[in-house]
């Protein structure tokens, strides 16, 4: 029999939260985090706006040792991991060394601390560059610290594919699990708000430009017109059911159910793109049928072509308005990896609680048939969720999360 | 003069500023013989503070003695020699 794998902890560091009561009462209120940049003048630069995270020490929850050798992002990343392991009263300190691996997703690695090394290059010289810079950008770096602090020398990696690593990082500590390692903690938080960060962002032509946070990410508007970057994610601790059962796991939210990915055609073939065929093969691996989705958490690129293939492969699989579909993150902006791994926190409070957050400032287009929850947060029963993530060059993934006391 | 140019007290502001410290309590007391491995400092973050003392001291230390360095005292001592050695008392 398969090892079925649960999700038994959550840590969460969003714009819009640090930890998951704050996020998710932010979230239910629609409450949004996107401002004009303050990490550093964006002035000069075409996009303004980002979804920063306010008021995170680093020091007031990491070692003094781990702060001249990480970057932002990794900082971030180390506490979601300790709140994730707390939130499952796990504490991987009292499993076999090997039992535990760390499996996170990276769309730029660690940008700040690397700016902050090159201007020391350029301005002062080699012998001003720290000897950290030889891992803290790296975008397995994540990875490694997590591992290193807790020990954890199970199966551990990093996926790099955009937004869509952020699930296919929780695929693949599925995978880990489904081959007998006992627990993974799973996830992505990306944080590149930094100048270096900034135009590398820029070049992907995606980034909205308005000045006004409630009118700059807009998916499924007329009016969509690019996404706001955010930075933060969350760490899930994945867990085989086993496990948990016998340890009397304070917390089940939910099971990951089923997973798949897919790669678009290259620009300008003549072949459909993937991603309803990413949708149909992650109901498909959860033995689950389009109308068992009470909920699908929308990829939600705010770039219109992208806005209508999303609804489109939507609308073919579960009808027209046939099910509700939200996008919590335009409360956040898009946290790259660090986006799906929320939205499935999210989907997994949405199972909790029996309530669908809503996508906030969007006005649904009449173009797409898609039943999009504005406004305020929808009360309903919700047993499974779909989340859905691409990324830049066209990478899909598809995520079915359900109760856990499905049978 | 040379031989007291480069202090304990200087390592450790060093260290704090190139490694950091799990907490400030940790490079207080009689350190001096203790190995920078048992005081948490392994091979990166030497290297780390080995770059703040070549830039601000203006010498450069040799790679295998700097590697038998291995205490705060050892350390120290042979900042000093290369201090010595260059004429230098202080930057």
């Amino acid at each position: 029999m398969t090892r079925r794998t649960l999700v038994t902890g959550l840590g969460v560091t969003a714009p819009t939260g640090l930890g998951v009561d704050e996020y998710w009462a932010a979230t239910l209120a629609g409450r949004g985090a996107i401002r004009r940049v303050t990490r550093f003048d964006p002035t000069p630069y075409p996009s303004r706006l980002a979804g920063e995270i306010d008021g995170f020490d680093a020091a007031a929850h990491l070692p003094g040792r781990l702060l001249p050798q990480t970057d932002r992002m990794t900082r971030l990343a180390l506490v979601a991991a300790d709140w994730a392991f707390a939130d499952a009263g796990l504490d991987p300190a009292h499993l076999p060394e090997y039992d535990v691996g760390v499996i996170t997703a990276s769309h730029s690695g660690g940008f700040e601390f690397g700016q902050n090394e090159l201007r020391a290059l350029w301005s002062k010289g080699g012998q001003y560059v720290s000897a950290y810079q030889s891992f803290a950008w790296f975008y397995a770096v994540n990875s490694g610290q997590i591992s290193i602090r807790g020990g954890l020398r199970g199966p551990s990696s990093v996926v790099v594919s955009d937004q869509a690593g952020g699930l296919d990082a929780l695929a693949q500590a599925r995978r880990q699990i489904r081959k007998g390692t006992t627990a993974v903690i799973a996830g992505a938080v990306d944080a590149s708000i930094c100048p270096w960060g900034w135009v590398a962002q820029l070049t992907s032509g995606r980034l909205s430009t308005a000045d006004d946070p409630e009118r700059a990410y807009l998916p499924f508007d007329e009016r969509a017109a690019g996404h706001v970057p955010g930075e933060g994610g969350a760490l899930l601790v994945l867990e085989d059911a086993g496990h948990a059962r016998e340890r009397g796991a304070p917390r089940v939210y939910g099971e990951i159910a089923g997973h798949a990915a897919s790669v678009d055609p290259r620009p300008g073939s003549d072949r459909a793109p993937t991603l309803q065929h990413a949708v149909e093969l992650a109901l498909a691996d959860a033995g689950l049928d389009a109308g068992d989705i009470d909920v699908v958490f929308a990829d939600a690129a705010a770039v219109p072509d992208l806005d209508r293939a999303e609804a489109e492969a939507i609308t073919k699989v579960f009808g027209v308005r046939g099910v509700p579909v939200t996008a919590p993150k335009t409360t956040t902006g898009r946290l790259y990896s660090g986006a799906a791994p929320l939205d499935t926190a999210a989907a997994l409070l949405s199972i909790r609680d029996g309530v669908i957050p809503p996508t906030t400032n969007s006005l649904p287009s009449p173009a797409y048939d898609i039943d999009l929850v504005t406004g305020a947060p929808r009360p309903a029963p919700v047993r499974a969720a779909l989340v859905l993530a691409r990324g830049h060059g066209g990478f899909n993934s598809a995520l079915v999360v359900r109760a856990a006391d499905t049978p | 003069m040379a031989a007291t140019a480069f202090t304990l007290t200087d390592l450790k502001n060093v260290l704090l500023q190139a490694a950091g410290t799990d907490d400030a309590a940790a490079l207080e007391g009689d350190i001096d013989d203790l190995r920078f491995e048992d005081l948490g400092y392994e091979s990166l973050a030497l290297l780390e503070t080995a770059g703040h003392i070549e830039r601000t001291y203006g010498i450069s230390l040799d790679e295998d003695a700097f590697a038998a360095a291995d205490t705060p005292r050892a350390l120290v001592d042979l900042v000093n020699t290369h201090l010595s050695a260059a004429g230098t008392v202080r930057p």
